[in-house]
């Protein structure tokens, strides 16, 4: 499969220059430039504090740059409030399953549902035939079809992730953002993780933070690696693993 | 010339003035920022730790004049190490009975220690009444020292200052220079990695909470040299020492002090202007004004999260 | 059912306990008891309106204001201006030496009355700021506080500070005000004395329908997909800001709606007590109306109503006959509620008196009607609460 470059592309759907963040003079991210194509999984590795979780925390709006610019489809990310970025076409999973545990599998992708957004909206939200359709839809795609009227604390760990996917594809984003989906999971739920993104980056960017090497090696179009907040090569699984300096910093280890 | 001299004499006071209230300010308010800015409990109760260093006092006080007049002049001493004391233990038992088992809920605890704010005031009430005593104070600390002949300086305002500079003092070397500061703050930045590394964390939390109850209760001891004591003595400062400690940035020794002193600089600055409550509604909407626009207090650090 | 009907009355358990509160309000309340304790009822169920408010933004929205006296009072001071502008006619202050204004500020030496009085002339006005006040003043420390990300902790913090620094401005601010002493002497509303017994009563009644009104609007708004936001919002506020909520307006919504109900309760208490005073207003009421709803269940709107009643009712009692013990037991309340009994009566009514009542009913001579269910939270439970405190 061959990638052809940002710069034969018309644009690319995500475009993050120079961008950097310092806590107290600490810079997690420096000087970084990343360009992500339309319908491309890249995945995002790299050694523990390199500033991956970081540069999602910069994109989605959670921490503001230092400085640089991160352009969505045209628009600038640096400059918006966080919900605005998600309204924008950005969705995130974080780290450690982020679900409403009180709540049905149903009402968790609902709340996720991109209407009644506003005060008086969900005051007045009616749960249509329509909204019935899109969980529905949603929930054969995570493979929670079964499970629609459980309480979400009841699933697996697993299932708790692809809760979380799931409820991000309700927002229908332009963007998906994954931080480590696979962790905690079976060989096997790691093998429907892998098969279920491939079925949803059709259409859409998908962004993955990602330790498990085989997993990636299953998902990725191209992968970046990072060190230090900058990022140290960037090409398909096989260049990167062989490039010495990755091994030495990451994979040699 | 002599109207410049006597303005200056006048500001002198008035800023001695501020100095004073700055003194009890920051007393309270380094005990609650330990306990608050260390551990993140809201402990409301707090004020009642320094009514009971006032009334140890005034008890040590009265016992000193009826069975030991000659112990007279150095009571002060004895009741300000007791009142450490008895906050101290007071508060490691409350810790142990009650907010230990509410750490999850902070807001919580900020209910159930008002809970126990009323029962400790109304325990005052059964056993002191609802009157408001005075400790005797001894020879030395009454009158009032002369630089010159316009200025006049109250000796009680000195020593309080006095105790408030070698309490912060003691405070900062235990936090910042001593194992068991280092395991405080180990505590609060990582609980889970302190217990692995063989810190008994639950003891940590209990000694500091005593600690800062003890501090509470020092306060309360250089209270009764500037006013006298009644049931709700503490309680009228609550408020005060939370805007204090959260204006402070809750976990900087150094933003509370700078914050209790532009807190009582600015309420007796204001004071010379208008009317006492007047102040006070302005000095309290400014600095609620100035946590909008900085909600992490004037002195904090930006972490990486 | 209609599914919006539904909504408001919270399905057939919802539809059950409304109609047994109705019941006990508006039947058992007024035919048992004496005019006299009938107001004081009705003064306890001004108190349920910010009970109510606190279930919707503390229990659910996880927002702990300690500042809702704060509404109550300015909600019950713009009633209690007009009331005493009515009462201030030229007329009946000629002996002052400015008649028709308010006798306290005659006695601090005005001569004119102040602009901020004026509009309170117009009844029309008055009722419009006896809500808009209030929710004006939530929206600017809800959109200064919650747009900044001011966390929870703080917010009770703040909105204590502001309950101190309001009573200090009144009491300080005596001709504007009536200082310490409030606004009292309150006689007629557009002419209807609301001083004898036959006014009392219908207050008591238009009091009950505005607190059942408050209920339905707090029932709609937590069936609603907001309620399920604010409960979300409480457990993971990053996930449901990340699902492009801006959280923020959410928080100030229902801080809001919190405290519209809040001077409702406020103005009914003028209207019903007959005075203001800014002991309603400081740190210490805002902080027990916060006890009336943990007692009550911080999660349960009809809750809300029965801690209001029985806290009072008790504060009552025991003030009364011992003094001396009322403020051990609010505070061992205090400390109970919260270490044991976190929800409240709602809360043990749930895990414990439905169990009795369905034990109750299995016996054949048990009756099943709602009467002896409207005794049941309060009866089954008392004595467990009772139980608790030193």
């Amino acid at each position: 499969m061959s990638q052809p470059s940002a710069f034969q592309m018309p644009k690319p759907v995500l475009a993050i220059e120079g961008l950097t963040v310092s806590f107290d003079g600490f810079k997690a991210v420096d000087d970084l430039n990343l360009y992500i194509d339309r319908n491309e999984v890249r995945v995002v590795i790299g050694p523990n504090g390199a500033g991956k979780t970081t540069v999602l925390d910069l994109i989605c709006g959670k921490t503001k740059a230092t400085a640089g610019s991160i352009q969505f489809e045209s628009r600038e990310l640096t400059k918006m409030r966080e919900f605005d970025i998600v309204r924008a076409g950005v969705g995130r999973k974080f780290q450690n399953p982020s679900i409403y545990e009180n709540l049905t599998v149903f009402e968790n992708l609902e709340m996720s549902y991109p209407k009644g957004r506003k005060v008086f909206g969900a005051l007045f939200f009616k749960r249509t035939a329509e909204v019935i359709a899109r969980v529905e839809q949603i929930a054969a795609e995570i493979m929670l079809t079964d499970n629609l009227y459980l309480q979400a604390d009841l699933l697996s760990h697993g299932q708790k992730q692809w809760l979380e996917i799931g409820m991000l594809l309700m927002q229908d984003p332009a963007l998906l953002m994954l931080d480590e989906p696979v962790a905690g999971m079976s060989v096997n739920e790691r093998m429907q993780t892998a098969e279920l993104l491939k079925r949803i980056s059709k259409g859409r960017s998908v962004l993955v933070i990602e330790h498990d090497m085989e997993f990636v090696k299953s998902i990725a179009h191209k992968v970046t690696v990072l060190h230090q907040g900058k990022v140290l090569a960037e090409g398909s699984m096989e260049a990167v693993q062989s490039n010495p300096k990755v091994i030495e910093v990451y994979l040699g280890h | 010339m002599e109207w410049l001299s006597e303005f200056g004499a006048i500001a002198a006071m008035q800023g001695f003035n501020g100095l004073s209230v700055f003194c009890v300010l920051l007393l309270m308010a380094l005990g609650l920022a330990i306990i608050f800015g260390q551990m993140g409990v809201i402990n409301m109760a707090h004020g009642e730790f320094l009514t009971i260093g006032a009334y140890t006092t005034y008890v040590v006080s009265v016992l000193t004049e009826q069975y030991a007049p000659f112990f007279g002049p150095y009571y002060f001493f004895l009741a300000i190490v007791l009142s450490f004391f008895i906050a101290g233990a007071i508060g490691w038992l409350a810790e142990w009975a009650m907010i230990s088992k509410l750490y999850q809920r902070p807001l919580d605890t900020l209910l159930a220690t008002w809970g126990l704010s009323l029962v400790m005031q109304q325990a005052f009430r059964s056993i002191f009444g609802a009157r408001e005593v005075s400790a005797t104070l001894p020879e030395w600390l009454m009158g009032s020292w002369n630089p010159t002949e316009a200025i006049d300086i109250p000796r009680n305002g000195l020593f309080v200052m006095g105790l408030t500079v070698l309490m912060t003092g003691m405070i900062f070397l235990m936090l910042y220079r001593s194992r068991w500061g280092l395991q405080v703050r180990a505590t609060v930045q990582n609980r889970v990695m302190s217990r692995a590394v063989g810190i008994n964390t639950k003891k940590v939390d209990r000694m500091t909470f005593a600690l800062g109850c003890g501090v509470a209760g020092v306060a309360g001891a250089a209270f009764t040299t500037i006013g006298s004591t009644g049931p709700t003595a503490g309680s009228l400062y609550i408020v005060d020492t939370f805007l204090v400690v959260v204006f402070g940035g809750a976990s900087s020794l150094l933003g509370t002090i700078a914050s209790a002193f532009s807190i009582a600089q600015a309420q007796s600055l204001m004071e010379f202007f208008m009317s006492g409550s007047m102040a006070k509604v302005f000095t309290l909407s400014a600095v609620i004004l100035i946590l909008m626009l900085r909600p992490q207090g004037l002195f904090s650090i930006k972490v990486r999260k | 059912m209609n599914p919006t009907l539904d909504k408001f009355l919270g399905g057939k358990q919802g539809a059950i306990g409304l109609a047994v509160l109705a019941t006990l309000i508006l039947v058992v309340f007024p035919l048992a008891l004496d005019a006299f304790r009938l107001n004081m009822v009705g003064k306890y169920l001004t108190y349920a309106f910010v009970a109510v408010g606190l279930v919707l933004c503390w229990g659910y929205g996880g927002i702990l204001s300690l500042g809702q006296g704060v509404f109550f009072g300015l909600g019950g001071y713009c009633m209690a201006m007009f009331l005493k502008l009515e009462a201030s006619d030229p007329e009946s202050t000629k002996i002052q030496s400015t008649p028709g204004i308010p006798d306290f500020m005659d006695w601090n030496q005005i001569t004119e009355l102040p602009m901020l009085w004026q509009p309170f002339h117009s009844f029309g006005f008055t009722l419009l700021a006896v809500i808009a006040v209030p929710v004006i003043l939530a929206l600017v420390i809800g959109v200064a506080m919650f747009k900044r990300r001011v966390g929870d902790v703080y917010f009770s913090i703040v909105t204590q500070a502001i309950a101190l620094i309001l009573t200090v401005l009144i009491i300080g601010q005596q001709g504007l005000t009536g200082g310490v002493n409030g606004i009292t002497d309150l006689k007629t509303l557009m002419g209807w004395d609301i001083r004898d017994d036959s006014s009392k009563m219908i207050l008591y009644f238009i009091n009950a329908f505005l607190l059942f009104g408050c209920i339905l609007i707090g029932r709609f708004i937590l069936a609603s997909k907001l309620g399920r936001l604010l409960m979300a919002m409480r457990d993971k506020e990053e996930r449901v800001r990340f699902s492009g909520y801006d959280v923020a307006s959410f928080k100030i919504f229902v801080f809001c709606v919190a405290a519209a109900f809040s001077a409702i309760g406020g103005a009914m208490f003028a209207l019903q007590v007959g005075f203001m005073s800014p002991s309603f207003v400081g740190i210490v009421p805002s902080i027990e109306m916060v006890i009336f709803a943990a007692v009550g269940g911080r999660m349960s709107l009809l809750g809300a109503v029965y801690g209001a009643l029985l806290v009072n009712y008790g504060k009552t009692y025991f003030s009364e006959t011992f003094p001396e013990l009322w403020l051990y037991l609010m505070g061992g309340l205090f400390i109970a509620v919260v270490m044991y009994f976190p929800n409240g009566l709602a809360g043990l009514w749930e895990s414990h008196g439905r169990k009795w009542l369905g034990k109750l009913a299995r016996k054949p001579a048990a009756p099943a009607t709602p009467a002896p269910v409207a005794e049941a939270p309060v009866a089954s439970s008392q004595p467990r609460e009772l139980e608790t405190t030193p």
